[in-house]
């Protein structure tokens, strides 16, 4: 398993946009890919879910990746919050 | 006549019918059926056809909004896609022996509620989305009884409120406007209205709806967020005008935006807009211009009440540069004298202000108020592409002192370890007769020549231009003037620096053609000349 940290640095936070791009990247791997904010958590392959989050601007999330390629997966989502968000 | 008051999306006026939306549909009734697969099969095919309509409408906007809009309908898509959603809907069709549609609606109140509940006005306005693509399901599963709507008119729409779907759906060549009772100005709708440039009013209220029909005519004032439902002569006369003045600009815009600035025989011109203040910027890049090529920073001071820091400074230069998105930003430094001066300043009075400290002559009495000024703009030439350039230049002497203030600064700055541009360039005004005659001289110290005819002509005819009495003499084509100007290009020209105009000669098309023969690299105008000047050098054959 892996354990990424990121700030959100887009204004809009995790809005519609970046969310299904998110959802997107997410299901392009095995892994199961979790974000957290505080105590709640959703499945990053979820797009309502991860929209209902509500994550703003400057706010911390934690990403967990588990499963068979999550070097792969872990890489990728790396590049995704640096390019995106 | 009888007026409403909402918030204008899209300005622009439109004159015509109302066809009022009604947005009822079909209606949602809860069913008890016996064959759970059988409904589930039913819903199955109805979403497959949502998801086809919808690529179809994302295709569709793609063409007629641009691809940063059309995502919208890629995310509708991912929505209706979504596995909670779905499986919701599955869910209360297994555990409740209902039937699909009702599932759907039950689910798509539940997700909205999430989205309308958030603390965050964006959000919130997501809860349409859940609507709209829970809607397309329920119409997929009632083909029969689809209510799409057929404009065979150009026409004004009414809605209680309208989803993007719709927004694009509807055959953009006979809307008129749109108008809704509810709707946020962060909707999709609203900002696919500015993109389809309809003009549009939002939230007017619940009443409005109830107090028109089909076929009223109507006026909706998109700038004003107003609409006048049977306008009376008066109100439709001034209307009407209004709105062929707009037909004319935009005929304009769409004729010429995009075109190349050059005459019939191929010379071409750069054509930059001046500004007075950031706001002005959107007006800038609505009339197409090349870059600024006069920013007048003295706003920054005459609306403060002290001299303004050099972080609120920087934040004005930079928010300008990046609106501008790499084209040319030319910055002025302050150019204020006794006869415009803000308190603050406590510059004694001047019998004759125009020939006495003002502009880098103050600059360098002050050069603390300089210094302020060029930390900001160095600062934010890391974010765009600036040009600076410093007005009232008559002698080598103080551009020696000028340019030797800004190596100091830039030395400064790196030592901070601030990022600044390697490119900014530097230019002088050429306004007074003195600049212009040794203009040979100041070629070489400098990047750029710009020329600011308004003072030119006083100092050269020796005339106030707010003198009505010696009117007669103060010749805008004089031939003086006109020498100097010709004068100062060629020396530009002949140290490998271009020069522009920056003055109100720039916008008089009297002129334009004699500008390209003297090889005048650039001409700066207020935005709503550019377009017209545009036109008029592309009418001018010089060979």
């Amino acid at each position: 398993m892996k354990t990424l940290e990121f700030t959100i640095n887009d204004k809009l936070g995790i809005h519609a946009r970046p969310a299904g791009m998110l959802v997107k990247k997410a299901k392009e791997f095995q892994s199961e890919i979790i974000i957290q904010k505080d105590d709640k958590s959703v499945n990053a392959t979820k797009l309502m879910a991860l929209m209902g989050m509500n994550i703003k601007h400057g706010e911390k999330v934690t990403v967990t990746v588990n499963g068979a390629d999550e070097e792969a997966a872990a890489a990728a989502i790396e590049k995704f919050f640096a390019d995106n968000l | 006549m009888k007026k409403f008051k909402g918030k204008g999306v899209y300005g622009g006026v439109a004159i015509g019918k109302l066809r009022v939306i009604n947005r009822t549909g079909v209606e949602v009734r809860r069913i008890r059926i016996d064959d759970i697969q059988a409904e589930k099969k039913r819903l199955e095919n109805a979403r497959l056809e949502a998801a086809k309509q919808l690529e179809e409408i994302y295709s569709k906007a793609l063409v007629s909004v641009g691809e940063a809009n059309a995502r919208i309908f890629e995310i509708h898509l991912m929505m209706l896609e979504d596995e909670d959603y779905n499986e919701s809907i599955e869910n209360i069709i297994e555990t409740q022996w209902t039937n699909a549609e009702y599932a759907v609606a039950v689910t798509s109140d539940n997700f909205a509620q999430m989205f309308s509940s958030m603390d965050d006005s964006y959000m919130q306005a997501r809860a349409s989305d859940v609507k709209d693509i829970s809607n397309r399901i329920i119409e997929c599963l009632n083909p029969d009884e689809k209510s799409e709507e057929s404009l065979t008119e150009k026409v004004i729409i009414c809605a209680d409120d309208l989803a993007p779907s719709e927004t694009v759906s509807l055959d953009k060549d006979n809307v008129l406007a749109f108008v809704t009772a509810n709707g946020s100005s962060n909707s999709h709708t609203a900002i696919l209205a500015r993109n389809m440039n309809i003009p549009a009013i939002i939230g007017l209220g619940e009443e409005f709806l109830a107090e028109i029909s089909d076929g009223m005519t109507a006026v909706v004032d998109g700038m004003a967020g107003e609409l006048i439902i049977e306008p009376d002569t008066d109100t439709m006369t001034k209307m009407q005008l209004r709105q062929s003045e707009e037909a004319d600009k935009r005929e304009l815009l769409q004729r010429l935006r995009g075109k190349e600035n050059v005459t019939l025989d191929g010379t071409r011109i750069k054509l930059y807009a001046n500004i007075g203040s950031a706001d002005n910027v959107g007006a800038v890049l609505l009339n197409d211009a090349e870059g600024i090529g006069l920013f007048r920073s003295e706003f920054i001071y005459l609306e403060n009440d002290d001299f303004p820091t050099e972080e609120q400074q920087f934040s004005v230069y930079k928010k300008v540069l990046e609106s501008m998105a790499g084209k040319k930003v030319i910055i002025r430094t302050l150019d204020i004298g006794a006869d415009k001066q803000a308190p603050y300043f406590n510059l004694r009075r001047e019998e004759n202000p125009a020939l006495g400290l003002r502009a880098v002559r103050l600059c360098l009495k002050r050069p603390d108020i300089f210094k302020t000024q060029l930390r900001a703009l160095y600062r934010a030439s890391a974010f765009g592409n600036l040009g600076i350039m410093f007005p009232m230049i008559t002698g080598k002497p103080e551009l020696e002192r000028i340019l030797a203030i800004c190596s100091e600064v830039e030395k400064e700055l790196q030592s901070e370890g601030i990022q600044i541009s390697r490119k900014i360039e530097k230019g002088i005004m050429i306004e007074t007769p003195a600049a212009a005659v040794i203009s040979d001289m100041l070629a070489p110290m400098v990047d750029f020549f710009s020329v600011g005819t308004n003072d030119l002509i006083q100092y050269t005819l020796a005339c106030d231009r707010q003198n009505a009495d010696v009117e007669d003499y103060c010749d805008s084509h004089h031939e003086a003037v006109l020498r100097l100007i010709k004068f100062a290009a060629d020396n530009a020209h002949s140290s490998g620096k271009w020069i522009g105009i920056c003055g109100e000669l720039a916008a008089d098309t009297q002129l334009t053609e004699r500008f390209l023969q003297m090889g005048i690299d650039e001409l700066s105008v207020s935005p709503h000349f550019v377009l017209p000047l545009r036109e008029k050098i592309r009418s001018i054959r010089l060979k």
